[in-house]
């Protein structure tokens, strides 16, 4: 590779051919800021339409100001990031972005983790020049059951589009009219629920503003708790205790489990449960569909359908519903985690708990925007009552933590209750890509084979590439597996199903960018994938450090199906943990 | 008039043809979208969403580029479209009483239908005919030097 010398304020940079100033920065620590840009190097995510000219740099002998995002490095290029002319240009086109921006950052949900109010704090701006009479551009406002747009903070960035688009090839957002009118929005501007959104919100994940936001269910959360009559629960996700000390300033990849429990504990929920456990179920459930299905594969069943698909993301379960109609049989029958929880809490504990089940609320805390869409399906209700009430997300948590003055910090570690709180390190896994499957792997190896796993560890299955296979050998038998993150990266795989190009017997899916640890309802990254790489390290961390590692051992999940379920895929595991997937027409 | 456009199956087959004829290469979007307002008068929502199908690329993509061009429209015309230039030329040789006048005679606003389906009402941006501002197209026909007193009579030839 050819080498570039190039001089940025005077530090000497030795760059491979094609580098953009932007990087070469970055790599003699410089932090050059931007707006539009957005780069996730582990993900391979790049977003790059050199339209907010908020990264421009003097380039000696240049004449106009140069874009450092797509401007390539070229031999003995002498580059200035901050002399007056480009502070000056800089604050000119904030000024500008300023000028169709609503000024409501007392109000707005998106402030103190606004890269627009933040840059603006950065750059002095304390007054928005000649815009005193002029009207910012308004736009449609539109509430989904996962999230908000509020296009009138939009700033054209493009983020969003290029996540919808380009990363998760899911088609719901695109650019539309011109001008001043110009906004990212669905065809014809319906609403989001009309559209083929996942609700992946990955779209909210990345925007540099409050134009897309979380639904906030903090309210209805804060209520149930203030109610004397109801017994309100909380479940807490696998990826959730990997990021939630981010929101108090502690580092990427610091596990906060115990603290966590107490922060809930003080925040007066009746019972703190894990998904963990849930997880756990799954992976009864999933497993032994599996392994029917590859019993039946082998002795020759050539209607069996394979490969198994994962079905715990409701973002992914979204996204076949609308593009896979053709192969709604092929999914587990199995329901995610969140949901199986929901099914056991209001019946198997509501009964052992002597609590009606209209007086038993469950309020789930998720890294992901689509689980506030799943716990809202008619599917996951009796009698209209919802099996989970409500879903907020980790950064949700946190402001609930902040509202009830907790010192996070200072808090001690504590431990789940039970019965619901008891998980091994498969349920913990599940919060990251390719850990559904390990999870799988270590109880279907195992109740397959009959024999102990020698080693617990499928390193094979781990990684952040975005696709990745391996095979895995269930005592002389290989079994393929597939494993996809981002949903661009699982069409890639099941379109060559469909072609025949592969042949796996099980597949993963998670919709976002390393799993759920990437969520929309994490803390946000700010294009920063190392924050999700250290989160990738603590879920490992988690699960190497906990005493049982393979579901099919959790003690309370062996309790729950002597005195309740009967065994896997029984006819009431099949009525409360399984569920069926529905044809969703594309607008 | 009604708005709502139903899709028939012969609209699916043209649509379709349409498409074939640019290789469904979504590259060939503007001039799939151009042919296709040709054939129907407009794009309405369903005839975008058969094209976005047949070229495997979203309906929000094709939704943008059609919000994008001013040409491309998503009302429907009236049999006989009446355009009036409103270039500079014929902006400062009265264009705008013209149009005033359109608008009277017809009840009805610049990018509307009459209720009968008979006139629709558009502005555009010179014609290259600026030696007969104001200058009015209807359908193909070209009016010079229209004076608001004509318009009247220019309405009445069409009596279809």
């Amino acid at each position: 590779m050819e080498k570039i010398n190039l001089t940025i304020d005077n530090i000497n940079v030795e760059v491979d051919k094609g580098t953009t100033i932007y990087k070469a920065a970055k790599k003699a620590g410089i932090d050059i800021p931007v707006l539009c840009y957005l780069n996730l190097e582990h993900l391979n995510i790049e977003n790059r339409p050199g339209g907010c000219r908020i990264c421009v740099v003097e380039v000696e002998g240049r004449k106009n100001l140069a874009p450092s995002c797509s401007t390539e490095c070229t031999q003995g290029m002498v580059v200035k990031t901050h002399t007056l002319r480009v502070l000056n240009a800089r604050k000119t086109v904030l000024e500008l972005i300023l000028s169709d921006h609503p000024a409501a950052c007392l109000t707005c949900s998106s402030s103190g983790q606004c890269d627009l109010q933040d840059l603006s704090q950065k750059m002095g701006i304390r007054e928005i020049h000649a815009v005193e009479n002029a009207k910012v551009s308004t736009y449609r406002k539109d509430a989904s059951p996962a999230l908000n747009r509020d296009m009138d903070k939009c700033i054209m960035c493009r983020r969003c589009e290029t996540i919808c688009n380009d990363v998760q090839t899911v088609g719901a957002l695109s650019g539309i009219n011109r001008g001043f009118m110009s906004v990212v929005a669905p065809a014809f501007e319906q609403d989001l629920e009309d559209s083929p959104c996942t609700f992946c919100g990955q779209c909210v994940a990345v925007c540099p503003t409050g134009a897309l936001t979380p639904f906030d269910d903090t309210n209805r959360v804060i209520r149930a708790l203030a109610d004397p009559k109801k017994t309100v629960i909380v479940q807490t996700a696998p990826a959730v205790r990997a990021a939630l000390g981010e929101e108090f300033g502690m580092e990427p990849g610091t596990l906060v489990t115990g603290k966590m429990v107490a922060a809930l504990r003080t925040l007066g929920f009746d019972k703190v449960f894990d998904t963990d456990f849930a997880a756990d179920l799954t992976i009864m459930e999933e497993g032994t569909e599996l392994l029917g299905r590859l019993t039946k594969f082998l002795a020759g069943d050539k209607d069996v359908k394979l490969p198994i698909l994962t079905s715990c993301c409701p973002a992914w379960v979204n996204f076949f519903e609308h593009n896979y109609t053709d192969m709604l049989d092929v999914p587990s029958t199995a329901r995610s985690p969140q949901q199986m929880f929901g099914a056991i809490a209001k019946t198997y504990f509501a009964d052992m708990m002597k609590v009606k089940r209209e007086d038993l609320v469950v309020v789930s805390v998720m890294p992901c925007l689509a689980k506030k869409y799943e716990c809202e399906r008619d599917e996951f209700k009796v009698d209209g009552n919802p099996d989970v009430d409500y879903s907020i997300s980790t950064r949700e948590l946190a402001r609930l933590i902040k509202a009830a003055n907790i010192n996070f910090k200072a808090l001690p570690d504590e431990d789940y209750d039970n019965p619901m709180g008891e998980s091994t390190g498969a349920g913990v896994i599940f919060g990251v890509t390719g850990g559904v499957i390990e999870a799988a792997v270590r109880t279907a190896y195992e109740l397959h084979t009959g024999k102990k796993l020698q080693k617990i560890d499928f390193e094979e299955l781990r990684g952040l590439e975005g696709i990745r296979m391996a095979t895995i050998d269930f005592d002389g038998i290989p079994i393929n597996i597939g494993i996809a993150h981002q949903l661009g990266n699982a069409r890639k795989l099941l379109d060559g199903i469909r072609s025949g190009m592969y042949n796996f017997h099980a597949i993963e899916i998670m919709a976002c960018p390393g799993g759920c640890i990437g969520g929309a309802g994490q803390p946000l990254h700010h294009g920063d994938s190392n924050i999700i790489r250290a989160r990738f390290d603590a879920i490992y961390r988690e699960d190497a450090g906990k005493p049982i590692r393979k579901s099919h051992e959790n003690p309370y999940i062996v309790k729950l199906y002597e005195e309740f379920l009967g065994h896997p895929m029984s006819e009431k595991a099949h009525h409360l943990l399984h569920t069926h997937y529905f044809e969703k027409h594309k607008i | 008039m009604s708005t709502t456009f139903k899709i028939q199956e012969s609209h699916i087959k043209t649509i379709h043809d349409i498409c074939d004829s640019f290789n469904n290469d979504p590259g060939e979007l503007i001039n799939v979208l151009h042919k296709c307002q040709g054939e129907f008068g407009y794009l309405p929502e369903d005839v975008q969403r058969e094209i976005a199908s047949k070229m495997k690329i979203s309906v929000a993509k094709v939704y943008g580029v059609v919000s994008f061009y001013s040409f491309f429209t998503m009302t429907p015309k009236g049999r006989h479209a009446i355009s009036v230039c409103m270039g500079t030329a014929c902006y400062v040789r009265g264009a705008e009483k013209v149009v005033d006048e359109f608008k009277s005679q017809l009840s009805i606003k610049v990018g509307g239908v009459t209720e009968d389906g008979k006139f629709s009402l558009d502005c555009l941006r010179c014609v290259g005919a600026c030696g007969l501002a104001p200058v009015v197209l209807i359908g193909e026909k070209v009016y010079g030097r229209v004076e608001p007193h004509q318009v009247k009579d220019i309405l009445a030839e069409y009596n279809d």
